[in-house]
């Protein structure tokens, strides 16, 4: 049964009828039909942002901290799509489903530079999975709900519905589809069970092998992540995870080795470089992961299981690549290992983690201890044994204190840990923890951030105050764009171009001027109450943790190195000469 | 250790790049072509030529022939983009399948008199071009081929007058029964 209705109303009605509880967004002349249509309804709740890009990273956490949601955005045409575009090419390289309306000048008026005009699906044509400029009302309904679609299945990715302002008050009928296949999109989720049988007599003839499981597995649902540990539990192998794939395993196992890449584990890195089958899950051999890419695990054997197929054999050749999603190829792997019950190299095994555990020892995540300042580490230490029983989600900013935070933080579960990891969005942290805590009111939601990093979007502390989201911004301040600090210092002999923190705002007072809370703490004695006063106030909350201010984040695989050539924190040399002059050309 | 160190791959070594020519079946909604041709741009491939055009009226679904040149690792990497991109129905490479039948049309003006304007109607009709306009001074062939005769033609051309061209690109399909 198809209804009539305004193009505005349409758009209120698909986002009930998707299951839309909540929606981020700032209102603006070419959506004002939309808003209208949102005020004389109440089972979408709007959230009212201070900045475009704040609800798009608002919506990230939102769909980030749990299975099965698609975060929604609605901005304004012109510098509204605009400020959209960082958040979108955010939730675009990590893979986070998101449905984004933009409003447009009317029809008649496109191409003619009216007030408030750009070209929006040109602009975020190569920042969104894919987009629609809707020029019809009666196209409308269909693609409301493809959007939807399209979002959420496959490699999961932000959307666009660009919606012209006449459309908005046109009338059409509405109807939901009624089967959600699309005609052209439909993405393979189940893998080929060949090589899926291929794949797990190798994985059974490993005597080096490695679980390198990335966002995939998050993404794919915690069913996957269920399947993740069954299979590492059937196989006794070691685990190790991207950035993204953090809480996929957990961290408390006692084959889990740590976070992989320029910032992970020694024991971590060195498995996958010494390893013989490496078993890639929803990972995607980033730059960041690989490091030099010619001395990157060369004598492994590679399997790679990938929902898009173009990620396989992008920048790394593999033996066998499984395109599907990861709980649906998992479940065949656990299935045909356990009705196999192929027989393992017990002592090449055994082997390998008296290997892995002489690595371990190795301690990569130590570091010096002070009684006078709050080293960050510890600070990150501090805030995990002190949280680590309660119902905790955490996001950063971008940088050192992202990096440290993923070294320091137990994640046992997935959902709980949100980055930006693709892009590196400075100003992510805040509006993505908005986003969280929205969906997870109860919880305790902390963004860890830098001081340069929170100012990039500050505003959202207003968001958060008026919506009595009691969010907290734990800032590890060292004065410096601390990550930006320690490349110069290893890149640039320790010429400090432009990475110090001039002017900083006093954030105890910033905090209360936005009607939050602000905490200080600059000694290691009082930083556990400081915690606790922090943890049990009601509110949004700004803690101003003032911690060493040239720490370096180690251990690091420096720029044109591969994993076996990292850089420890017991390295005493002259940091400035860890990297060559070929290195240093590189990002 | 190499000193092209790098936390990037390093450009493919010596390997040999091909020519292949691809039949990707799209629907025709707006945008269609600037998505995939910022694909190409985006991802730094090339696009040597492109022919598009609506193929099923009443479906809306056109027929994009793409010519690009790539590694094998480039070549499968542009396929697997184009097929992940929401309105690709499929994407055949056709050049993989076998000797595919490809070919282009070609509008050539050339203005002369005398001797080359003889000669010029002489190597039209050697190589089977129509001839779609004339005058006192001028004509405009129109010649049907492969691209290697119509640079073959396009070369005598110049020769004897050639003041213009315009290619349409190539529009390919494969040998046999089979449909794609």
């Amino acid at each position: 049964m198809s209804e009539m209705m305004t193009g505005a109303e349409m758009v209120v009605r698909a986002l009930q009828d998707q299951g839309v509880e909540h929606l981020f967004g700032y209102p603006g002349g070419a959506v004002l039909p939309i808003y209208d249509a949102i005020f004389q309804q109440d089972k979408v709740k709007h959230v009212l942002v201070r900045h475009e890009q704040g609800a798009v990273h608002a919506a990230e956490g939102y769909a980030r901290s749990g299975p099965g949601k698609v975060g929604c955005v609605l901005v304004t045409s012109g510098p509204g799509a605009t400020n959209a575009v960082t958040g979108l090419t955010d939730a675009l390289l990590d893979s986070i489903p998101l449905v984004v309306i933009t409003g447009q000048v009317p029809t008649h008026l496109i191409g003619s530079d009216a007030f408030q005009e750009c070209d929006t699906v040109g602009i975020t044509r190569s920042c969104t999975k894919h987009n629609y400029l809707v020029k019809s009302i009666a196209d409308l309904p269909r693609i409301l709900h493809e959007a939807f679609y399209v979002a959420a299945n496959g490699r999961p990715g932000p959307v666009v519905i660009d919606i012209p302002k006449d459309i908005q008050f046109a009338t059409g009928a509405y109807s939901r589809p009624r089967d959600n296949q699309h005609k052209t999109y439909r993405p393979v989720v189940k893998g080929d069970l060949g090589k899926i049988k291929a794949a797990v007599e190798l994985i059974a003839s490993a005597k080096k092998p490695i679980f390198y499981t990335g966002g995939g597995v998050i993404n794919s649902g915690p069913h996957a992540a269920s399947l993740l540990r069954e299979f590492a539990r059937l196989t006794g192998f070691p685990v190790t995870s991207t950035l993204m794939g953090l809480g996929a395993f957990p961290a408390a196992d006692k084959q889990w080795l740590g976070m992989l890449g320029m910032h992970g584990t020694y024991e971590a890195n060195l498995a996958m470089h010494d390893c013989d089958v490496m078993i890639n899950i929803g990972a995607r051999f980033d730059d960041r992961i690989t490091g030099r890419i010619d001395g990157f695990s060369p004598r492994s054997r590679k399997i790679h299981i990938d929902i898009d197929p173009s990620s396989i054999n992008k920048t790394v050749k593999i033996d066998i690549g499984i395109v599907g999603d990861c709980a649906h190829v998992l479940e065949d792997m656990v299935r045909i290992w356990r009705e196999t019950s192929p027989q393992m190299d017990k002592s090449a095994l055994a082997a390998w983690w008296t290997q892995i555990e002489g690595w371990r020892g190795r301690k990569s995540l130590s570091y010096k201890r002070s009684e006078t300042i709050i080293k960050p580490q510890y600070a990150l230490q501090r805030l995990q044994e002190l949280t680590k029983d309660r119902d905790t989600y955490i996001t950063t900013e971008v940088g050192q204190h992202q990096m440290w935070a993923a070294q320091y933080l137990d994640f046992q579960e997935p959902n709980r840990w949100m980055t930006s990891g693709g892009l590196g969005t400075m100003g992510y942290g805040l509006p993505a923890a908005i986003g969280v805590q929205m969906r997870h009111p109860k919880a305790l939601v902390i963004d860890v951030a830098g001081e340069a990093s929170i100012l990039m979007n500050m505003q959202e502390m207003s968001t958060a105050v008026q919506y009595r989201l009691p969010v907290k911004v734990f800032i590890l301040n060292n004065e410096y764009m601390g990550m930006v600090r320690q490349w110069q210092e290893l890149l640039h002999g320790g010429r400090y171009s432009e990475s110090y923190s001039q002017s900083l705002p006093d954030f105890v007072k910033l905090a209360e001027a936005y009607g939050g809370h602000g905490i200080r703490c600059d000694d290691p004695d009082k930083l556990d109450d400081a915690i606790m006063e922090m943890i049990k106030t009601p509110k949004p909350v700004i803690f101003d943790c003032i911690v060493a201010k040239e720490e370096n984040c180690f251990p690091m695989i420096p720029s044109g190195k591969a994993h076996n050539e990292m850089i420890l924190p017991d390295f005493e040399g002259d940091t400035g000469q860890i990297i060559d002059a070929k290195g240093k050309q590189l990002v | 250790m190499s000193s092209t160190a790098t936390h990037y791959p390093n450009a493919p070594k010596s390997q040999p790049s091909a020519r292949h020519t691809l039949a990707v079946i799209v629907d025709n909604e707006p945008g269609v072509l600037a998505r995939i041709a910022g694909l190409f741009s985006g991802r730094g491939y090339n696009i040597e030529s492109l022919t598009v055009s609506e193929t099923e009226h009443d479906k809306h679904i056109s027929r994009i022939t793409v010519v690009t040149s790539g590694t094998a690792n480039v070549i499968d990497q542009i396929k697997a983009h184009l097929d992940r991109l929401v309105p690709v129905h499929r994407v055949v490479d056709l050049t993989e399948q076998g000797e595919a039948l490809e070919r282009e049309l070609a509008l050539v003006k050339v203005v002369g008199k005398g001797d080359h304007r003889v000669e010029a109607m002489r190597l039209a009709s050697a190589f089977g071009a129509r001839t779609l306009d004339a005058s006192l001074t001028s004509f405009v062939f129109e010649l049907t081929g492969s691209t290697e005769e119509i640079e073959r033609f396009i070369k005598l051309m110049t020769v004897v007058g050639l003041t213009e061209v315009s290619r349409t690109g190539i529009a390919a399909m494969s040998r046999g029964p089979d449909a794609m």
